[in-house]
């Protein structure tokens, strides 16, 4: 029964918008553009929507899949804007096929859409400051993911100069994707002289701030079949908290992302050796090196000498954010639904320059709070059900 | 009846009685008395059993850096400060500051004491390399 789950929906449509800059737009209108582009290549409309979920930055309405829906003239069967942070998304994919496969829903619409960038210029986050940390001015989130990186350099010896093959990885991938927001050049050099913010981390090891939206598209995997594109199944998903804060963190080295992805692959049915394409939530550079290690694609402490030898670059041994990830593609607040669509567009064959031959099962890791909410979700096409 | 009312938690709260404790000098944490393990931040639940049997003492101050990182504040605005976990010898992890220390020979590992710095507007709990 635990694989239950396992291809009982499929993302049949999946879309991004509004990557960059988006002047003009609040993060509603990103959107509502976003589900109508993922919408329309389903071959679906509004009117065949009958569940809602999503999320909006922090300083948009807490209750957005009420106000999503409504904007949109969808009176939803089953709605949830529940928040884990920057991961909320990939949780709602696994309750998207709940509620799918247990006949609550027929079609399910998930959102986001942010302006923080034409808006603010800064993030915009949900999360409150912590009265046991906040007199001592972490900046946040950045300081919490810098002590999380002080640690995994002592006990590993992990480097600035492999923390920076992260961005330079992510940069070579923005290069190949048209849509992707920083496409110059980025060398290690670069990196390391960048201006240093909360160290060991600078400028370069942050994710962008960015605008952006997207939107995906679930139904059963039966329906799924008659529907225009080619679908893509969710085959498993888990997620797993230890803290919030960073300083109930029990080990800062290690992420609660052992447990989300053997779980997710456990359901799914598949080891690391099976999956063809990586996407992971990339808000610092550290982020990557560790999800690497907890997700078991290395041993513990050897992501920085993986990545410093080229491996998630392109042409290297394991593609991981193809897209270019939040360090160079997009950043609007909450990247994990930017993990699920490149992991589809990849899986449909839709990437061009950047498309992985023969991809068929995808891994897509969120992240969010600060290495706090951690959840994974499989993904396959129809050869490997 | 009886026995559901025993369970509700009396006031102050837990954050309440760890400030007042400042405010009097004084750094306290909170120690279960169900499973012997200490715990910080203040809590009304002992995060390792669930037991409510919290008592508040007053730990060594004792304490081992466990993780850094040097907020880069621009000179104009004060210019850089450290940021750092520690690990106090009784179990339980805070954030904190290294006081009088240059940050290139704040390290991970060091060895620091607590005390209360009264000089701001509330007391903070900050430490001195030992």
């Amino acid at each position: 029964m635990s694989n239950s789950l396992r291809a009982a929906a499929a993302f049949v449509g999946a879309a991004v918008t509004c990557l960059g800059e988006a002047p003009g737009l609040s993060s509603e209108d990103i959107a509502v553009q976003a589900s109508f582009q993922a919408l329309t290549e389903a071959g679906l409309t509004t009117q065949d929507v009958d569940a809602v979920f999503g999320a909006l930055p922090g300083n948009c309405s807490p209750l957005s899949g009420l106000l999503l829906a409504e904007i949109m003239g969808i009176k939803p069967k089953f709605t949830d804007n529940s928040r884990t942070g920057g991961s909320t998304f990939l949780s709602h994919t696994l309750m998207a096929a709940m509620a799918i496969k247990e006949g609550l829903c027929d079609t399910a619409l998930i959102f986001y859409g942010s302006n923080q960038r034409s808006a603010s210029g800064k993030l915009v986050s949900a999360v409150q400051s912590f009265p046991y940390e906040a007199d001592y001015k972490p900046l946040f989130p950045i300081t919490s993911y810098a002590l999380a990186a002080s640690r995994h350099m002592h006990e590993y010896g992990t480097t600035r100069e492999q923390l920076a093959h992260v961005a330079v990885s992510a940069r070579k991938w923005a290069q190949m994707n048209p849509d992707a927001f920083m496409r110059d050049p980025l060398t290690v050099d670069d990196v390391l002289s960048s201006r240093m913010v909360s160290s060991p981390l600078s400028v370069r090891d942050c994710c962008l701030i960015t605008d952006g939206g997207a939107a995906l598209v679930m139904v059963s995997a039966e329906r799924a079949k008659d529907l225009p594109k080619k679908p893509v199944y969710l085959l498993g998903g888990a997620a797993a908290t230890w803290h919030m804060n960073i300083l109930a963190m029990p080990d800062l080295a290690q992420t609660a992302a052992a447990e989300s992805g053997a779980r997710a692959m456990k359901m799914a049915g598949v080891s690391n050796s099976d999956i063809d394409v990586v996407e992971l939530y990339d808000a610092f550079t550290i982020n990557t090196i560790m999800f690497l290690e907890d997700l078991g694609f290395v041993k513990k402490g050897e992501g920085g000498a993986f990545v410093e030898s080229g491996a998630i670059a392109p042409g290297g041994s394991l593609p991981v954010n193809t897209n270019g990830g939040g360090l160079s593609c997009v950043h609007p607040g909450m990247y994990g639904m930017f993990t699920l669509v490149e992991a589809i567009q990849q899986l449909r064959g839709e990437c061009g320059e950047r498309q992985i031959e023969g991809a068929e099962i995808a891994l897509a890791h969120g992240n969010g709070g600060v290495l706090s909410s951690q959840i994974t979700n499989i993904l396959g096409t129809e050869a490997v059900l | 009846m009886k026995q559901a009312n025993d369970l509700v938690f009396s006031s102050p709260g837990p954050d309440k009685i760890y400030q007042e404790y400042l405010d009097k000098g004084e750094l306290r944490i909170q120690y279960c008395d169900s499973c012997s393990k200490h715990i910080f931040y203040p809590r009304i639940l002992c995060t390792h059993c669930g037991s409510r049997n919290l008592s508040w003492v007053k730990p060594s101050g004792n304490a081992t850096v466990y993780a850094v990182s040097v907020v880069n504040r621009r000179s104009e605005k004060g210019g850089p400060y450290n940021v750092v976990l520690v690990d106090l010898d009784e179990g339980p992890r805070m954030m904190s500051k290294v006081v009088g220390i240059d940050h290139e020979a704040l390290s991970i590992g060091m060895k620091v004491k607590a005390r209360l710095d009264s000089s701001g507007d509330k007391p903070l709990v900050v430490f001195d390399q030992v």
